[in-house]
């Protein structure tokens, strides 16, 4: 059992690792730099900056190294809680993400929870009852979400909030907004967590509840189920002791892709609500080419599915048997 | 004895007859039994071939050409069609509108002249275009008699007509899910086929390959490429950059579902008998187990389809993947992302609704073929 936890722990730091280099690479990719922008800025304002002044900036930032130096030092430094500065804000990049990170990371747990407790009681119902009303409807309700893309049922949402008097936007009530953290000042963040949570959670619930039922349904038509049955097992007692069991498993292995999905529409629907989350940071950080912040967002977002998937991992080989002798 | 009674033999020989017919025809006959079952699929289906339609015939579809400006007419609501004027039915036709300020709230309002009546024409002559740049024509679907104007769901904030744009805009965002599949496919089946088959060494690279592909959230890393395309890049390569961006993500899926189906029946009799027989590794894969397994693909290509699609819309919506000039529902939904412009223009989002149908019609029928494609079942 240790066998198999440490490789495959070892297998998540290596990945993370492969993660940092690929985030940094990746932010590099545009042609220039910050420095570039900046110069921009200053031209389109009529200001013009001298050619020496800007390659003093990139020695003082250490833009003129070649990348992997540069991936070198960030790394090293991102291993001692130092993210580096951005540019943009002038400020460290740890303290402006340490403000975003929490609030990014509750939004995706909160949406996955949402995600597969409604998406696996949807398969469940639609499977047991199959091809009736409410199958019917659960299937459409969820192709409607699986359809709808996630900005869109945010801006939706948003415009029926607004119109009927809520608040919309922001995760914090006004009087909180630059309160210190408090209890009452988490309790109000809560009342806000529902309409990103749904959002997010919706196009996640429609993929659970389709694999959940497609899974049972093939569960459902084994011969087990069938000899079962001419026992005289309980119909509910039946689906509860062997068949749910089994299709739980497809299931868990999915939120290794289901993380992801739900990271991006966090990231995505936080654009639309206007959230404090790392999504928008993300953005302007990537047009302003801010790398650092960039980076170490990227890096935060990815290694947020990859721990996620080795949780996956963990919860799948306590519950399936045959990963275990194997 | 009642065997060589007449009626038995008829019933017996109708059942026969019956499973012939079974075990006669071909998989592609029986998949395309099963899948006429599937009401959904068919609806999705069709849906399908009249968006593809559209989008080929474009120029012809749309009341407008790309591009046409009406200066007059900036966030016109939308027209519609009448077929009876006070009462009495009439050949169809639109009201003219007038322009005229809110003195309250300086709002531009247009508001119907019912003295203004404009006949609509079904294959009318409208502006004149040239068909795929080649054809010069000047009928349309729907035209409308000058100086009246068609604006089916509005227009936008530059006076163009929204409905002509959107059927433009399917050019780029319905083939861009389809090239996406078609480059995703081949990377995935090869890669995945290779992994699959061979096994070993080759096999754990490509897999923590795929892994960490997949383990990537995708909106963030698809935001840093884009960020990365040059700003100044025309629209084909623009949108091929884009194409590969989508399909870079991808392909990991793909090559999951062939490497898992071909790692199972890599060990059936069968499939050791025709190895032993001589038979090549890309023709084994292909003749004999890829047949096998074409339903899961089936299903993963058609489901990977709206992802794309979504992906598109997503990141233009945003600003980041293809860029005016260009259009595609993602860039004409970009200027309706704010509370302002729903509330003021609500006209303007109605470009969502042909993303709706299009990846609900996909999934439909992926969901039909998946049903259908494993006739033996």
């Amino acid at each position: 059992m240790w066998a198999y936890l440490t490789r495959r722990f070892l297998y998540m730091v290596l990945l993370i690792l492969v993660t940092s280099m690929v985030s940094f690479v990746i932010i590099q990719l545009p042609a220039g730099d910050y420095i570039t922008t900046l110069a921009v800025r200053y031209a389109a304002t009529g200001q013009v900056v001298e050619q020496e002044v800007l390659d003093a900036l990139r020695i003082q930032f250490g833009l003129d190294q070649p990348v992997y130096i540069q991936y070198f030092k960030w790394f090293t430094n991102v291993l001692q809680g130092d993210l580096g500065w951005s540019f943009q804000q002038v400020r460290p990049v740890s303290e402006l993400v340490a403000e975003r990170i929490g609030v990014t990371a509750l939004i995706s747990v909160c949406s996955l929870t949402f995600a597969y407790v409604v998406g696996i009681l949807i398969g469940v119902v639609s499977a047991v009852f199959q091809y009736s009303v409410l199958d019917y409807f659960f299937t459409i309700v969820g192709f409607l979400g699986l359809a709808s893309p996630n900005f869109l049922l945010a801006l939706i949402l948003m415009v029926i909030i607004f119109n009927a008097g809520g608040a919309v936007g922001g995760l914090y009530s006004t009087e909180y907004l630059n309160a210190p953290w408090s209890w009452a000042k988490f309790l109000d963040l809560l009342k806000h967590i529902p309409l990103p949570m749904i959002i997010v959670g919706t196009a996640g619930t429609a993929g659970v509840a389709r694999v959940m039922r497609a899974t049972l349904l093939d569960e459902l038509q084994k011969q087990y189920v069938v000899t079962a049955r001419s026992k005289g097992v309980a119909e509910i007692r039946l689906l509860f002791k062997y068949p749910i069991r089994v299709a739980l498993n497809p299931i868990t292995s999915t939120i290794g892709w289901e993380l992801p999905a739900i990271v991006s529409g966090t990231v995505i629907t936080d654009m639309v609500l206007q959230l404090p989350t790392v999504g928008p940071m993300l953005f302007s950080a990537l047009v302003a080419e801010d790398m650092f912040i960039a980076s170490s967002l990227l890096l935060f977002l990815t290694s947020l599915t990859v721990i996620g998937t080795f949780v996956s991992d963990m919860l799948l080989y306590s519950l399936d048997p045959r990963i275990r002798v194997n | 004895m009642s065997a060589f009674e007449p009626t038995v033999i008829d019933t017996v020989n109708a059942a026969s007859r019956e499973q012939e017919s079974y075990y006669l025809a071909s998989q592609w006959q029986l998949i395309w039994q099963r899948f006429r079952r599937h009401r959904l699929a068919m609806v999705g289906m069709v849906i399908l071939a009249i968006l593809y339609t559209f989008a080929i015939l474009a120029e012809f579809i749309a009341p407008y050409n790309m591009g046409t400006r009406f200066p007059e007419a900036i966030y016109h609501p939308p027209t519609r069609i009448q077929f009876a004027h006070e009462g009495r039915l009439q050949r169809p036709f639109v009201y003219g509108t007038t322009k005229e300020r809110d003195s309250y709230t300086l709002e531009l309002k247009f508001t119907v002249d019912p003295e203004a009546r404009y006949p609509v024409h079904l294959f009318g002559k409208g502006e004149p275009y040239r068909l795929w740049n080649l054809i010069p024509l000047e009928r349309h679907l729907l035209a409308v008699e000058e100086p009246g104007r068609l604006f089916l769901i509005g227009s936008d904030d530059i006076g163009r007509d929204l409905m002509s744009q959107v059927i433009f805009g399917s050019r780029i965002s319905l083939t861009i899910g389809l090239v996406g599949v078609t480059v995703s496919f081949l990377i995935g089946v090869i890669l995945g086929g290779i992994s699959g088959y061979f096994g070993g060494i080759v096999d754990v690279i490509i897999q923590r390959v795929i892994e960490f592909l997949i383990s990537i959230p995708t909106i963030p890393l698809w935001f840093a490429l884009s960020a990365a395309l040059p700003p100044d890049w025309g629209v084909i390569k623009t949108y091929f950059a884009i194409v590969c961006l989508l399909s870079l993500v991808g392909w990991g899926g793909l090559a999951r579902v062939v490497r898992g189906k071909l790692l199972e029946l890599r060990e059936l009799d069968y499939v050791t008998a025709a190895r032993i027989m001589g038979v090549s590794v890309p023709t084994n894969i292909r003749v004999h187990m890829l047949p096998n397994f074409m339903s899961y693909l089936i299903v993963a290509l058609t489901l990977a389809v709206p992802g794309m699609i979504l992906g598109e819309t997503a990141l233009s919506f945003l600003g980041l993947g293809i860029r005016a000039p260009a259009v595609s529902w993602g860039v004409l939904l970009e200027r309706s992302g704010n509370l302002n412009a729903i509330q003021l223009y609500p006209w303007m989002v109605s470009p969502v609704l042909f993303v709706v149908v299009t990846v609900l019609a996909f999934n439909f029928l992926g969901d039909g073929l998946r049903d259908a494609a494993d006739p033996y079942k």
